[in-house]
């Protein structure tokens, strides 16, 4: 029977590489594939891109290419990113450019456009697409003008188009976390368009790999201390068999650990109903799925189901949503955590007084609540050797944020006693939000375009 | 006997939007039909207090021995619009974990401890 393996590039925009090298030299895979794309990073993108209409993809591009292709192209691996962000043909420039320095003559780059949406936002309203926040109520019309960017989430297809062009490398923009990695099984495979138990598996396969370490030893919250060499880990791959086999493995020599306590943390992150795991190629049913052991550092995932992919794409709006003003400082033993909670009243007292406005103050304590919030307990005042005092506000005034984080420093000489850990002023940091669609699919698919360029 | 979750549970969080995403996981089919039980939606709602202010659904996942918990407004407005320092809601899962339950002794024989030897 047919076998492909895909090894996981990087999980996210400024992970490591040197995991994905070592899966290169030492993983035997056909493809490496990577998603750069969080929820977030197509803002960071788009900001980029304001200030250079050459940017907008991963900034990183060059480099990381420079890197994986002298060790992908001699084994023939073919390499799969979505770091082209909101700009793909401006990040396949770049590929080619390095590729040219590194005398690759002849290697095919894919282009894949169309998932920005952005000038077509009133054409996909008249058609019916409504753009809205649920949990806020909030609609398009409210944050026209502060629009950042806007973009579909692709599935698989085009990515398979690109490889049965015959594409060494893909450059797309915004895809599914799971599409890079599920494309190269279907077009090595063939599987159709409506197999879909085996469409599942191969989403499958890439929801384990898209977060890298996170699969093999990373963020494991079960005996942590136990997982050895997490300083040389290695990146999760995807050993597929025609038939749907699925085992998650990773390459040999490499630290980290998969086993099934270290697999299954990953199989259902951020999946929500597991019974119902939505993405543009299939809908996937994780009801009935099984975890085991087949040898060291190797697991097999079995009894995926697929059901019918949904008639729509995801769409995702980003806006400017305000400015967070924000400062920190620490307080020592005795009565740190009493001190720490004086100055915020200070603070409190002096917004008033100032006028700075706010639509919400948070206030946390790094040492007690910072991360656990409410469901932390009151600690004993004698055992807190030192806390340290974060607040940050919510406002639609860059000019309040800024003001709020200058109220710190001051509290240094004039505020409770024993006191360090004061930074600089932060400076305003502006918020996003965040407006979802349901795109009808013919409104999405006729404008994907796939293009083949070659390094000349 | 009563102990908390984070004894003898894993558990991973995420976010998607301004919803985080935990799963629990129990180390032995006992223990999952008495988290199933115990770890209810409710309970789970009122353990996060004002760090959650929408509503919180429950799925059941037996082949794995997981409960997914999905909570609705528990990120202070999704990743880039928080104000928290855990934006991502990583560290929602652990604070998951000092939910206490109520276990027999003898579910508990054999079942290694999820405690750091120090």
């Amino acid at each position: 029977m047919r076998r492909v393996r895909i090894g996981a590039g990087m999980g996210f925009y400024g992970d490591s590489i040197l995991p994905a090298l070592e899966t290169l030299r030492r993983g035997q895979v056909q493809y490496l594939a990577m998603d750069h794309l969080a929820e977030l990073t197509l803002a960071i993108l788009q900001k980029d891109r304001q200030r250079d209409p050459t940017l907008g993809y991963t900034r990183d591009m060059g480099e990381v290419m420079g890197r994986l292709l002298p060790e992908a192209v001699p084994r023939g691996v073919r390499l799969i990113t979505n770091g082209g962000g909101i700009n793909p043909p401006g990040a396949a420039r770049e590929v080619l450019r390095v590729a040219r320095e590194l005398g690759l003559e002849g290697l095919r780059v894919a282009v894949v456009t169309g998932d920005g949406i952005g000038d077509r936002l009133e054409e996909l309203e008249a058609a019916g697409v409504r753009f809205a926040d649920p949990e806020r109520g909030r609609t398009l019309a409210e944050v026209r003008d502060r629009v950042l960017f806007a973009s579909v989430y692709l599935g698989a297809g085009p990515i398979v188009r690109a490889l049965q062009m015959g594409a060494d490398v893909v450059v797309t923009g915004r895809t599914t976390d799971t599409a890079p990695f599920a494309a190269p099984l279907i077009h090595k495979f063939g599987w159709a368009p409506d197999d879909w138990d085996r469409l599942a598996v191969g989403i499958v396969a890439g929801h384990l790999l898209e977060c890298s370490g996170q699969a093999t030893g990373g963020n494991f919250s079960g005996r942590w201390w136990e997982v050895e060499g997490l300083d040389r880990i290695g990146y999760p791959i995807a050993e597929v068999d025609e038939g749907g086999g699925l085992v998650i493995t990773k390459a040999e020599g490499t630290g980290g650990l998969v086993t099934v306590d270290t697999v299954k943390e990953q199989l259902l992150y951020e999946i929500h109903d597991p019974a119902q795991y939505l993405t543009p190629d299939v809908t996937v049913d994780l009801s009935q799925v099984r975890l085991q052991p087949a040898g060291p550092d190797r697991v097999r995932v079995s009894g995926i189901r697929g059901r019918p992919a949904p008639p729509t794409l995801k769409a995702l709006v980003g806006y400017e949503a305000g400015w967070a003003g924000e400062g920190m400082m620490g307080f020592s033993w005795p009565d740190a955590l009493p001190k720490a909670r004086r100055a915020a009243a200070i603070l409190q007292a002096q917004m008033a007084r100032l006028g700075i406005e706010a639509e919400e103050v948070h206030v946390a304590y790094l040492g007690y609540d910072s991360l656990h919030g409410p469901t932390a307990p009151e600690p004993d005042p004698d055992q807190v050797n030192e806390v340290f005092l974060r607040m940050a506000i919510r406002t639609q005034r860059a000019e309040d944020a800024a003001r709020f984080a200058r109220l710190f420093p001051p509290l240094a000489l004039s505020g409770p006693p024993f006191i360090g850990g004061l930074g600089g002023v932060s400076r305003p940091r502006q918020l996003l939000g965040f407006l979802t669609g349901l795109v009808p699919r013919d409104l999405i698919e006729p404008h994907v375009r796939v293009e083949l360029w070659e390094v000349g | 006997m009563r102990i908390r979750l984070a004894e003898v549970a894993q558990a991973r969080s995420g976010d998607k939007g301004d919803t985080a995403d935990i799963s629990l996981f129990a180390p032995t089919d006992a223990l999952y039909q008495l988290f199933c039980q115990q770890v209810t939606a409710e309970r789970v709602k009122a353990h996060f207090g004002s760090w959650c202010r929408g509503r919180v659904r429950r799925y059941e996942l037996p082949t794995l021995r997981a409960l997914k918990f999905v909570l609705e407004g528990a990120l202070g407005g999704g990743a880039p619009a928080s104000l928290r320092l855990d934006n991502l809601g990583k560290s929602l899962a652990s604070a998951l974990l000092r939910l206490e339950v109520d276990v027999p002794e003898e579910l508990l024989l054999g079942v290694p401890r999820l405690r750091y030897p120090g």
